[in-house]
């Protein structure tokens, strides 16, 4: 497959990378500044030196790259709210081309996934997006394998930060600003924490998830958002004496969408340390099935992007 | 002959923690109320899963002295999960967290007790910032079958007025 990779960061660096691995040609890779591009096959080593000492992989726009040639757009430009441009626009693009679409960027699919799925059904091409919820986690791909329709509820930790936080928290008796301080400095939290404590970036994957679990379109708005910002130390430790922890759980059931900071016992699958993940999926004949692997990463979620573009038809 | 002379026999399910002595503790209340122990089945091999032991035991008392009874169990802190023909078959443990101290804990709790029919079984305070900061507090109700989702529900409400967080358990799917 060609592939032109939108989004230069983490992700799309990752899917350039890898792309050759995986029996792939990039023809174009576009960051925000700009663009390289070439039907032959980019060099994707020598855009990304470029980046790294100019600040953009090339001198085309981003434009040459979303009308060059190329059977599949990755769309890995970061996560927006509200109109989530230039992403939504992106995709557009590329299915009134008649072009496949793998998405790694959630907003298209978390605040307009009615309008992303109807340009779908009028273009040839087909719409992908495992990388959007639990990185490396195959959770999409098993919904879609079990059937939707089979599928009772989805609950889990879908973020890394709020969850290395917690964790740190229960197993040092630290407080919030404490940990959260560490986390930065470890590069586990960003300077601006906010998208990630606060639940929105949890609750994004489970408006995905309630999306493709009922077919119809929720939005942020829909769901019940509460982080962990502030939560104090003592609250885990009065947890421990009962045997339970603390995480920020997300859950899709009956329609509803809820994020918040929830009891749980401190043995049991959803009490994932660190920055692992996890989906718990109740299954209407098969009881419960747990994914847990890395949620977030480079390379990680560039090999959910790079599964899609294995499910493609040519 | 009214009912309060009229001895009956009845049977009260209380959870201990297993240490020496708890169960002489869980047994004099019943004693100095009057009541007339029959049997006790005491269930070492089966532990609950916050390691307590469950414990039955049997009795003859009047109503009255198993009221009695009941209460003087509750105020040893003892945990009954079931008295006579009462079954407290549900339990909901939630972590409050914010002022609790400035906002009237026990009258927090009593509001949630009266709204909700539940027991508060068990209650964790954690204030390190001392009466005016942020606590935590870990409550473990017992609501009759059915009940748990009516009380949380006022949990909730009863938080939302005291400026509160609630931290629920996740219920579903796994068994807290």
């Amino acid at each position: 497959m060609r592939l032109a990779v939108v989004g230069a960061g983490a992700v799309g660096s990752s899917v350039a990378e890898l792309a050759g691995e995986y029996g792939h040609t990039v023809t174009a890779l576009a960051d925000s500044g700009g663009a390289v591009v070439d039907p032959d096959g980019i060099d994707v080593d020598g855009a990304l030196e470029r980046k790294d000492a100019e600040g953009t992989v090339g001198t085309a726009s981003v434009a040459d790259a979303l009308a060059g040639a190329y059977d599949v757009l990755v769309e890995a430009t970061p996560t927006t709210l509200g109109d989530a441009e230039p992403g939504f626009g992106n995709v557009k693009t590329a299915l009134e081309r008649d072009r496949h679409v793998v998405l790694a960027n959630k907003g298209p699919v978390a605040e307009r996934y009615g309008e992303v799925r109807e340009l779908e059904r009028e273009s040839a091409g087909e719409v992908y997006l495992e990388a959007t919820v639990g990185g490396a986690m195959p959770v999409l791909s098993t919904i879609a394998d079990f059937g939707a329709e089979h599928i009772e509820a989805a609950r889990g930790v879908l973020n890394g930060t709020a969850n290395f936080v917690l964790s740190r928290m229960a197993a040092e008796g630290l407080d919030y600003e404490h940990v959260l301080a560490e986390a930065q400095d470890l590069g586990v939290a960003e300077a601006d924490p906010s998208f990630d404590v606060e639940g929105t970036d949890a609750a994004l994957k489970c408006v995905i998830l309630a999306n493709v679990l009922y077919d119809r379109e929720y939005t942020l708005s829909d769901a019940a958002v509460e982080g962990i910002r502030d939560l104090p130390g003592s609250a885990l430790e009065l947890a421990a004496e009962d045997g339970r922890t603390i995480r920020l759980i997300g859950e899709v059931q009956d329609g509803a969408i809820r994020v918040g900071p929830r009891l749980i016992p401190e043995h049991g699958a959803l009490a994932v340390t660190g920055t692992r993940n996890i989906v718990e999926l109740e299954t209407e004949h098969a009881g419960l099935l747990d994914i847990s692997g890395r949620g977030a990463g480079g390379p990680e979620t560039a090999t959910a992007v790079l599964a899609d573009i294995g499910r493609l038809s040519e | 002959m009214s009912d309060s002379t009229e001895v009956r026999s009845y049977t009260v399910r209380l959870e201990l923690v297993d240490r020496p002595g708890e169960l002489l503790r869980a047994l004099s209340p019943i004693a100095e109320h009057g009541g007339n122990l029959l049997s006790i089945f005491h269930e070492r091999g089966n532990v609950t899963p916050r390691g307590h032991i469950p414990v039955e035991v049997d009795m003859e008392a009047t109503p009255e002295q198993f009221d009695g009874i009941v209460d003087a169990l509750r105020d040893e802190g003892i945990n009954v999960i079931q008295a006579g023909a009462e079954q407290y078959t549900e339990e909901l443990t939630v972590v409050l967290v914010g002022h609790l101290v400035n906002t009237d804990l026990s009258n927090t709790l009593e509001r949630i007790q009266s709204a909700t029919g539940a027991n508060v079984d068990d209650l964790s305070l954690s204030a390190p910032e001392g009466d005016e900061g942020i606590s935590s507090a870990r409550v473990r109700l017992s609501t009759n079958a059915g009940g748990a989702e009516s009380a949380l529900e006022t949990i909730r409400a009863v938080a939302d007025d005291k400026d509160l967080r609630v931290i629920e358990p996740l219920t579903a799917g796994e068994t807290a």
